[in-house]
């Protein structure tokens, strides 16, 4: 009989624990419908305040629309002031590699002026000439003639890639060579190699005052050279009048050298 | 910062006098002239440098006998290799790249190009 008793209390307390928990969940919920039933109220005040304020909507509505619009114009301006400042960029950039290149050329003119007039002395100045047409012109075989004034004739002082012997002497104004010497016009030939030494490809007269003096010829390029630069048209003219005064020069200096020595030996001779 | 060092081996002072010019424009370096390979070994085994330029066609002492020397010396083995020379065959260049040059450039030389390995090996701008 207790036992039945003490079971029914167990089950008592069991149902009142399961009633409290469903009033706290009833109680949640009438919480929780309050706060949205506020809400719902809170929403239709501002619908209902909306709908009293068309004018106000319209407004707002105008402004947003301006202010995209605006946004969409700083934003085409800037898109445009992009694309004119890439070119912008575009342009110094391919300015300062044509100012870099410029620089480069006017070194090399520079230093093959400066080397050719560097020495006195007749085979310095062919030296130089020499390593000109090699380094700075990328030439594999070629000669430098100077003028015998009293034959009329081209005569082969040095030459590269071949000795000096193989390469035949020209007459002034005849053949290509001499014709173009005796017209005081440097003169390119459409090759890039010649195997007859009286055919070049390429012939810089050597003048002083439009007077040829001599010639430089060149019969084949560097395997590395595929043709000619406009760098190469601009060292072709330096060569042609610095390399002829520098010649000249030192001829003329040698002459007097030998001049002043024989002088100086017949004073010695005097004089003893 | 510590200057780089250049050394330049090549017989002809054209040549010489236009890498140079061409070299001087890049920053902090100093540009030392040998005029053919022995004085270019001389100069390079009594002083440090970080970049060699070496011709080939030399009296004396030609490049590859200069590199091949540098190569087989181990206080000299890391100094940069850059070849210029006329000598534009492929089996030209494959020697002197196995030898131990690290760039070959040929003649006739564009200073922009020169300028550009030299920075690439000295890694400046």
């Amino acid at each position: 009989m207790s036992d039945d008793r003490s079971n029914i209390f167990d089950r008592q307390e069991e149902f009142l624990g399961i009633f409290k928990k469903g009033a706290e969940f009833t109680r949640e919920l009438l919480t929780e419908n309050e706060r949205l039933r506020r809400k719902i109220l809170g929403v239709e005040d501002q619908q209902h305040e909306a709908a009293q304020n068309p004018d106000d909507w319209e407004k707002l509505r105008v402004e947003l629309i301006g202010t995209i619009a605006n946004l969409k114009e700083e934003n085409r301006s800037f898109r445009e002031r992009l694309v004119e400042s890439e070119e912008e960029n575009r342009k110094f950039a391919d300015r300062y590699v044509e100012i870099e290149e410029e620089n480069n050329n006017l070194a090399n003119l520079y230093v093959a002026s400066y080397q050719l007039h560097s020495t006195l002395d007749v085979d310095e100045v062919l030296k130089i000439v020499i390593e000109i047409v090699i380094n700075l012109i990328g030439a594999e075989v070629f000669a430098v003639y100077l003028l015998d004034g009293k034959n009329e004739e081209l005569r082969v002082v040095a030459a590269e890639g071949v000795p000096p012997s193989e390469i035949p002497n020209c007459p002034l104004g005849k053949g290509s060579l001499g014709r173009a010497v005796a017209a005081t016009e440097t003169t390119c030939w459409d090759a890039t190699r010649s195997d007859d030494y009286t055919e070049p490809i390429v012939c810089i007269p050597l003048l002083i005052e439009k007077r040829p003096i001599g010639a430089i010829a060149i019969f084949s390029l560097l395997q590395q050279k595929e043709g000619f630069t406009p760098l190469d048209h601009e060292l072709f003219n330096v060569l042609g009048g610095h390399a002829a005064t520098a010649l000249f020069a030192a001829r003329l200096y040698g002459q007097s050298e030998r001049k002043l020595n024989t002088i100086q030996g017949f004073l010695d001779l005097l004089t003893q | 910062m510590e200057k780089r060092r250049i050394l330049i081996v090549e017989d002809s002072p054209t040549m010489r006098q236009l890498l140079v010019f061409a070299l001087r424009r890049l920053k902090n370096v100093e540009i030392v002239e040998a005029q053919d390979g022995m004085d270019g070994l001389r100069k390079v085994s009594s002083d440090h440098f970080d970049l060699a330029l070496i011709d080939i066609n030399m009296p004396v002492m030609d490049g590859l006998k200069l590199i091949s020397l540098i190569r087989g010396d181990d206080s000299l083995l890391k100094i940069p290799i850059v070849v210029i020379t006329t000598e534009g065959a492929k089996e030209d260049r494959e020697r002197a790249l196995s030898l131990g040059a690290n760039e070959y450039l040929t003649k006739p030389i564009q200073a922009n190009k020169v300028l550009s390995v030299a920075r690439g090996l000295l890694k400046i701008d």
